[in-house]
Parts: structure tokens; sequence; C-alpha cells
């Protein structure tokens, strides 16, 4: 019983916003005013979503003001929902059963393609903040943060390849893990993973149906099991 | 001679970083046909220097190097999109090889974020289990690493000690999970199985045998001249601009920054109900990047003999459905690996595996920094640079 109450009292804790979260926002807040479209909690760390076009801004305003002086990652997102690789009823339950309908995470966004940054401090316990902005979906394109976060270079890079988003001012968009004549963005929702596609889940093959049960391909053994 | 004069903070000049120092960004397309004089060397894809396949295109003017490309991505297996496929338990095993050397540690982040969106806790004998499994996997990291840094630079005998070391280390942690260098041991809510026994007082004769081949390490390699001669002064990363390319762990701290997640990162593990101290060297040279490393393997050992002695009893799995289901959310967890900082970022909606996986690992960013960091050495230099930077290509391509 105490057990329980423990995690129940973890998980009321755990979505509150950390006391350095709180302040990192509160000074983001008043350095990029209107800037910030919506901002939200991920257990205990402050997620702020920023207009695009103070995206580059918001890197200078968080290394040079706030001491976020170390770049974790930058990455995309796609909300596309997950398209499902099985047919339903086919029983391969190997995969998730992602929902159906395009639903946007904390802090929300505006369309599919978001970008996501974290940016930490080597200087203050648990200084770090998570950042986000909104793309256009039909022409992907934001700030490079090259120039702030040099480290932001490879990151961009594999965004560009993974997701085709475009950043301006970046020196050398080239294809980072895939061979440069490689096309497509294998990591947006629309694009199929291809080893599923060309082979089922293996899986599949060693599911048998349990004796008695609806396809056992014995319908005498059932019906008899059911009498007796 | 068991240690070397180490030089005080004060003693060494300021490193100030150069604002031109990025415009090799803008250079580092190589373009073989332009300036005949130099010379292109291709290092790699397969080379003793690099855990895995890294290939350096670098172009020479006689034997320094104008620039270096690194070129990644043949190991490029697309766990990130994979785990838009898979369920959370099949991820643990997925990323167990994302740096295969350390395996163990991989696997807590993401059973943390896992844990925390469903708001589930631990265990403490099972917070206590990862953590000593943790520093086990950070011990045998490092003594690789502190044997085969002597073989980069020419000494052999190291080699063979620090294999042995690891050795030792990778019994015990078989004699735990199964697995030497795949342990998949971590479970959503605590860990599989308990010690077996005679386990804790054969882990203290072994942490004390590391205890040992550590001043062996300090006698034959850090108090070694040729080995200061081929280390000091090379690869300096400046504090400044090595957070700001997000080279991470021992790397960093060996450049002064006092920073490590098991301390100054959010609470994790059992970190903070040990004493223990972060190493950090002013330098930032190869030379205390091994230095650092060797320091930090005996403060692990110590912290293992620590966790021996304040063991708790008590379960080892919390109260887990049996269908593993995520609540919706997002939640970012980074922890202190052996390579360096390990994140996570999960977006979960509610299914039996996340909706995005975003995997920010220490070796990819540690890397990003070598076109900088090469620039202007000599070609003997580059592999010091390389192995003391010690990166697993799994851990940069995942």
């Amino acid at each position: 019983m105490a057990d329980d109450a423990a995690t129940e009292a973890a998980t009321d804790a755990g979505p509150a916003l950390r006391e350095q979260a709180a302040d990192a926002l509160a000074r983001l807040q008043a350095e990029l005013g209107d800037a910030i479209i919506e901002h939200g909690v991920a257990f205990g760390d402050a997620i702020v979503r920023v207009r695009p076009d103070a995206w580059r801004r918001t890197a200078q305003i968080c290394k040079e003001q706030l001491g976020f002086d170390y770049l974790s990652f930058v990455a995309g997102i796609d909300w596309m929902p997950t398209p499902a690789v099985t047919e339903e009823g086919s029983g391969d339950t190997s995969t998730p059963a992602q929902p159906k309908e395009q639903t946007y995470g904390v802090g929300g966004s505006d369309g599919r393609y978001q970008l996501l940054a974290v940016v930490e401090s080597t200087r203050r316990k648990s200084w770090r903040i998570i950042l986000k902005t909104d793309l256009a979906e039909s022409d992907p394109h934001a700030d490079s943060w090259v120039g702030v976060y040099p480290g932001a270079d490879w990151h961009e890079r594999e965004a560009w390849e993974m997701y085709g988003f475009v950043f301006d001012g970046h020196p050398s968009l080239r294809h980072l893990y895939l061979p440069s004549e490689f096309e497509g963005h294998p990591l947006r929702k629309d694009y199929p993973l291809l080893a599923r596609e060309v082979k089922p889940w293996p899986g599949l093959v060693d599911v048998e149906p349990m004796p008695g049960e609806p396809g056992d391909g014995d319908d005498a053994t059932a019906d008899g099991g059911a009498s007796a | 001679m068991t240690t070397t004069d180490l030089p005080a903070p004060g003693e060494l000049p300021e490193i100030a970083v150069d604002p031109a120092a990025f415009r090799h960004l803008a250079e580092s397309q190589v373009n073989v046909e332009l300036d005949t004089g130099d010379m292109v060397l291709n290092i790699g894809p397969q080379h003793p220097a690099t855990h895995g396949t890294l290939r350096l295109v670098v172009r020479l003017d006689g034997e320094r190097v104008v620039s270096a490309d690194p070129i990644i991505g043949y190991m490029h297996r697309g766990y990130e999109k994979l785990t838009e496929y898979r369920t959370y338990p099949q991820i643990t095993t997925l990323i167990n090889r994302i740096d295969w050397l350390s395996s163990f540690a991989n696997e807590v982040p993401f059973i943390d974020a896992a844990e925390q969106l469903m708001g589930i806790q631990a265990p403490p004998r099972a917070q206590y289990l990862r953590t000593i499994l943790t520093e086990l996997s950070r011990i045998a990291t490092f003594v690789l690493f502190l044997g085969e840094m002597g073989l980069q630079v020419g000494a052999i005998t190291p080699a063979f000690y620090g294999f042995r070391d690891r050795e030792y280390v990778l019994n015990l942690i078989e004699a735990v999970t199964g697995g030497r260098f795949h342990p998949n041991f971590n479970r959503i809510g605590g860990i599989k199985d308990d010690l077996p026994w005679g386990w804790i007082s054969e882990c203290r004769t072994v942490m004390n045998k590391v205890l040992t081949s550590c001043d062996e390490f300090d006698d034959l390699v850090v108090g070694n001249p040729i080995f200061e001669k081929r280390t000091r002064s090379i690869g300096i990363i400046p504090q400044e601009l090595g957070a700001a390319y997000g080279v991470s762990g021992s790397n960093l701290r060996a450049s002064g920054v006092d920073w490590d997640l098991r301390r100054d990162g959010p609470d994790y593990l059992v970190y903070n109900e040990l004493d223990w101290k972060v190493w950090t060297h002013p330098d930032g040279d190869s030379f205390a990047r091994y230095w650092v490393r060797l320091q930090e393997t005996r403060e692990s050992a110590r912290m293992v003999l620590q966790m021996l002695d304040q063991l708790p009893s008590g379960p080892l799995m919390a109260k887990v459905p049996r269908i593993i289901k995520v609540p919706a959310g997002e939640v970012l967890v980074n922890t202190e690996n052996p390579l360096g900082e390990m994140g996570y970022y999960v977006i979960s909606k509610g299914a039996t595996g996340p909706f995005r996986t975003k995997i920010r690992s220490a070796s990819f960013s540690n890397v990003s920094i070598l076109p900088w960091l090469l620039r202007g050495v000599y070609v003997p230099d580059i592999v010091t640079i390389l192995a003391s930077l010690y990166f697993i290509l799994g851990d940069i391509d995942r």
C-alpha cells in the first residue's frame, strides 16, 4: 500500500515545473515577449514554442543572455499520424497501434512539421529548456543556428536529410548519414518503413492459434472440447 | 613515480576563442580540384582508431591538416524510425546497440523516460542495481580506453592490461544479466533479476583489482614521458566552443568544465546518495582527456564499492500492467553516459510504442567538433585526437 501511495505522489509531482525551469521560462518570456506563442510543462522542464521568425533570435538570447551555453540537440518532428504497417485484423500485433487523428504535443503546433531543440547550461544545475517552432507544411524553412551554436551544423544536416527541412544560413546542407544520391526524407511519417514493406513481420509465422480457437484448422477438436 | 605534476589552472594561458574559428563550416566541402598543391588523404572507413567505420577526408599541406571532413553514416541503422514501429520493451533491445561498449547505461535513460510518463518509480534495490551496473559499464568502457589510448600512440603493453580488466568487469556484468555486451536487463518498473550468489564479494575483489590497475596505468602511461610528448597540448578543446558544439562528458570535463549530469542534472538513479567527486582538468588536451578518464574510472570503482556496502533489500519490480501502454505526453531524460550526455526525447500518444523518439547520443556531438579540432594539426596527431575523444560509431550513426 505504501508503494502505491508513493507512486501516486510521484505522478502528481511529475508534471510540475522545476524551479530552475520556471526561472528560465520567466526570463525567456521577458526577453522574447510576444514571440512566444505558447509554453507548457514536460515533467519539470519548460517547453517553449516560439514564432518561426524568432527562432534564431531565441538561440542568441538563450546563449548570450540566459547562460544556455551548451547545445544538446536540434531535431525535427512530423506530427502526421503514424501510418499502420499492417492491415487491421491480420493478427499482426508486432507494431503498436498509434492514434489515427493528427494531434499535437505539449505547446501545440500550427501544422505537421516542427523543430525541436534542447539547450542546457554547463555552469548551472538543471538549467535547461526545450524549444519548439512551427515550419510551413508546403515549404519547411527555418533559420539556421550554426552561427550561434556551431554544434547545430550536423544536427541541422540530419534534420534536412531526414525531414527535408531547409535551414537558411546553413553553410553546407548535404547528406550526413545517407549516400548523396538518396531521395526522400526517411523520418517523415509518410515515408514507408521499407524493410517491413518488402518482408512481412517474421514473427507472424510463429503465431499458431491455440487449440479450440477459431482458425485452429481442426474444427472437430474444437467442437469436441466444447461439448465435453 | 606515480603521478605527474600537473600545472595549476592559473599557470596556463587563457585559450581565446577566435570568431573566425567557425569559418571551416563554410570550407568543409572537400574540393579536390582546387589547390593542386594540397594532398587529399583518405583515412578509413576502417581504421583502428575509429571504433566502427568512420571515414575522414583530410586535406594536407605537407604534414599539416588544412581541412578535415568526417564522413559518417556507414553504420546508420535508422533507430529513430524503427522506434516508431516498436513497442517500449522491444526498443530496449535496439538501444542496447547504440553505444555497444556501455549498453546497460544506454537503457537507463530510455527506461527512465517511459517510467516517468507512466508515473512508475522503480524500487530502491532496483535503482541501486541499475546504478551499480551503469558504473560497471563505465568502468568497462574506460579501462578499454585507458589501454587502447596507449596503443594508438605506440605503447602496446597497456592495451593488454586494458582488455584484461575489461574482461573482469564484463564477467561481472555477464554473471548478473546473462549478456556480456547487450544485457537488455532493465524492465519498465525495475530490473529483471537479482544478483547471483557470491556476486557481491566477487565484485569487491574486481573493483580492488581495477583500483590497482588504475595505479598501473598511472605508472605506465600517465607517467611515461613519450606518452606525455605525444598527447600534451594536442587537440585542445576550448571550454566555450566545446559546450557550443555539444561536446559532453569526460571530453568537456577535461577542458575544465565542472559539469556532470550525474550531479548537475535532474536527479536520476541514486547518485545523490553517494559520496563522490567530479574530476576536471584545466588543459583540454588529449592528455587531460586521458587523465580525467583515469580518475573517473577510480571514482566509479569507489562508487560501486560504496553501493555494495549500502545496498538496500526489497522488491526488484514496481507494479506494472501486463501490457505496457504509456500515457500521452513528452519527456526529456538525459544522463551521463561513459561517452557523454545520452538523452532521449520521447513523445507518446498513449500507444504501446512511442510516437517519436529523438536519440541524442554523445559521440555524435563529440565528433562534430573534429573539423575544427583537426585543422592545423600534424597527421600523426589525428590518431591521438581520435583516440582521446573516444567515440563509438554506433553512438554516432544510431
